[in-house]
């Protein structure tokens, strides 16, 4: 039980104190897995666009149809894992708060997304709202457009997105004590306010946990954008989808510097978030 | 809701024949109790035996399926929770984690319709308040996680206080806590009851606790009330063998009631009157009402165990039947016993209920 002042803030260290040892050779291993894996590929792609010097790769990435295609990828990202975070935290109350029949089918198809080639999705989508489609059928006449146009993307976005923020958030849901909201209630808080000052806000890291991954996902989703955004430059080509179309024209330096730049933006946007997250999970608990 | 008062006894709480079933396991089977205002009323039982859902039952967070509850003379089962304004202590404190001592203590008022909430400075008046009364002084800013347990029930208490409750209501709030931190934390609430002069329900399981702070005693097994009374009451004149045993250590002997006397097979001395009908019975005495007597005069009880046992000296025997059989003498005798050892033991002062009918 801490009774002393709050943690003062560390000095960087090299060791944490542990009961286990072994804190050279783990910290090596995952030095060596993690340079494997991750920084030798990314140290490659930050080296690669530079064949054709600084102004090479400016002239690449402010290309208007370059820049468009980040604007859409990054902006329906963030409009899809914020829309994810408020319908998963909604999904994730029914499965933890409600018993229903079948509740233990769909807590499962939560993870369908994770699993099925997102092509699959993407195809299923652009069937269902394209001109023809099931829903696409009776929205185009309303003048709603959504295969073949931006709002294809976002949509597709959604189905990745989702299951991230459910499983973030589900399992401080459950673990959360019944016995705070019975407090706040005999004190005489409504359910409106039980739910905004007492549960959200314990939920809060979570959540945001969810939307980083959420949004993280959507900024790197191909598969399933690809067969519905109809693809368009200018209009609905999505990041990804130029890197693809650059590489094809082997055009490698080009495709490395789209990549670049999205590496950049993505690694800065996680690092908000991350912040964000220890900075909100800080209080208490 | 403005129902006159009725009379001068319904001034307090009154709890009438309350029933609750949690599918087929009866919780409360019919609990009458009335609370005079301003008394502290402990509710002391086993699990399962109704207490904590009573309490809840009291703070709305159960529903009855049957019976009544009037505070004031208002049915009090009639109001929403939020309306009871209640105050209810947790066993694990159910603070608000990401909030602020302050803010925890302050809830309770700022959650309050914009007419009946008070000024933000008099919310930061009365929480400054109830921190010296809880005596947290300079702990307000602090996070639940930066408390040690105690800390964190005392803020839990500021917080129910915080509304000025109509009924200050305790499940188990020591449960969670070293024996030490309990025992002061205990004071410190009875002191805290006497300077409100709210009426409060406490439950407990531990009878020390009840006995030690409670104006009465209200002991519940298996769903029932069985009795209820001040504590020096409860203890000199406990009305079945479940309270007496409840309520402390007590050595059992089993016997037989044959024409007004209670027969022990092998123990002619022993032989005190009842009223009880013929049947198997239980004669129970404490440790501490028994006398040492000489050969043949009392039970023969080969000791086994002696050590300390707070100011006196435990003595751990067998009686003829291999019966356990436990004697509490003063410290000043602690050498004159050896385990090996056989004394004669005559109880001082026997209770006798007629036997409980074996589990089924």
């Amino acid at each position: 039980m801490k009774t002393d002042s709050p943690p003062s803030r560390r000095a960087l260290r090299w060791r944490e104190p542990s009961v286990l040892p072994g804190f050279i050779p783990s910290f090596g291993f995952v030095v060596v897995y993690l340079s494997l894996i991750v920084l030798i590929p990314l140290a490659a792609l930050v080296a690669r666009p530079w064949e054709r010097g600084i102004g090479g790769f400016l002239r690449t990435v402010t290309d208007a149809r370059v820049v468009a295609a980040l604007q859409l990828s990054f902006t329906s990202a963030l409009l899809a894992a914020l829309v994810s975070a408020l319908m998963g935290l909604v999904t994730a109350w029914v499965l933890t708060r409600y018993d229903f029949p079948l509740r233990s089918l769909l807590d499962a198809a939560i993870d369908l997304p994770f699993a099925l080639p997102t092509a699959v999705a993407g195809i299923a989508l652009a069937t269902l709202y394209g001109a023809h489609g099931w829903i696409g059928g009776r929205i185009e006449p309303l003048g709603l457009k959504i295969a073949y146009a931006p709002a294809g993307v976002f949509v597709a976005l959604l189905i990745v997105g989702l299951p991230f923020v459910v499983r973030s958030v589900q399992p401080v849901l459950a673990d959360f004590e019944a016995e705070a909201e019975e407090a706040a209630l005999t004190l005489g808080a409504h359910p409106g306010q039980i739910a905004n000052r007492v549960i959200l806000p314990a939920l809060a890291p979570a959540l945001l946990s969810g939307f980083s991954l959420a949004f993280a996902r959507a900024v790197g989703e191909y598969g399933s954008v690809i067969f519905i955004a109809g693809n368009m430059p200018m209009r609905s080509e999505i990041a990804p989808l130029l890197i693809i179309t650059k590489l094809e024209q082997f055009d490698y330096a080009g495709a490395a510097a789209i990549g670049l730049v999205m590496l950049v933006l993505s690694f800065g946007s996680l690092l908000v978030l991350n912040r964000l997250q220890l900075a909100l999970s800080r209080r208490g608990v | 809701m403005a129902e006159p008062v009725e009379s001068g006894s319904d001034a307090g709480l009154r709890i009438d024949t309350i029933v609750k079933q949690y599918g087929r396991y009866p919780a409360l089977r019919g609990v009458s109790l009335d609370v005079q205002p301003g008394e502290f009323v402990a509710l002391l039982g086993p699990s399962g035996s109704g207490k904590t859902t009573l309490l809840r039952t009291l703070a709305g967070l159960e529903t009855p399926d049957s019976g009544e509850v009037r505070l004031g003379g208002q049915d009090f089962l009639a109001l929403s929770p939020r309306a009871r304004r209640v105050g209810m202590v947790f066993q694990h404190y159910a603070l608000f984690r990401h909030m602020t001592v302050a803010s925890n203590i302050a809830f309770g008022l700022e959650v309050r319709p914009r007419r009946d909430r008070p000024s933000k400075a008099e919310i930061a008046e009365r929480v400054a308040r109830l921190l010296a009364l809880v005596q947290l002084e300079g702990l307000g800013t602090r996070y639940p996680a930066q408390l040690s347990g105690g800390q964190r029930q005392r803020v839990a208490l500021a917080r129910a206080l915080a509304i000025e409750p109509r009924l200050l209501l305790l499940d188990e709030p020591f449960g969670a806590l070293d024996a030490t931190v309990r025992k002061e934390l205990r004071h410190h609430l009875r002191r805290i009851h006497d300077e409100t002069g709210l009426t409060t329900l406490f439950v407990t399981h531990d009878q020390e606790e009840a006995l030690d702070l409670a104006d009465r005693v209200a002991v519940l097994r298996e769903g029932r009330l069985l009795q209820v009374g001040a504590p020096r009451t409860l203890l000199d004149a406990p009305q079945s063998a479940f309270v007496h045993a409840f309520l402390g250590e007590t050595n059992r002997l089993h016997g037989l009631a044959r024409a007004g006397r209670v027969l022990i097979a092998g123990e002619p001395w022993l032989s005190p009157a009842t009223t009880l009908a013929d049947g198997p019975v239980a004669l129970f005495f404490r440790f501490h009402e028994t006398e040492i007597v000489g050969p043949d005069q009392g039970l023969a009880v080969r000791l086994f165990a002696v050590h300390r046992k707070g100011g006196n000296v435990r003595l751990e025997g067998r009686d003829a039947r291999g019966q356990t059989v436990e004697i509490d003498r003063p410290l000043t005798e602690e050498g004159q016993y050896q385990p090996g050892q056989t004394l004669y033991v005559r109880p001082t002062v026997t209770r006798i209920y007629a036997e409980d009918p074996p589990p089924a």
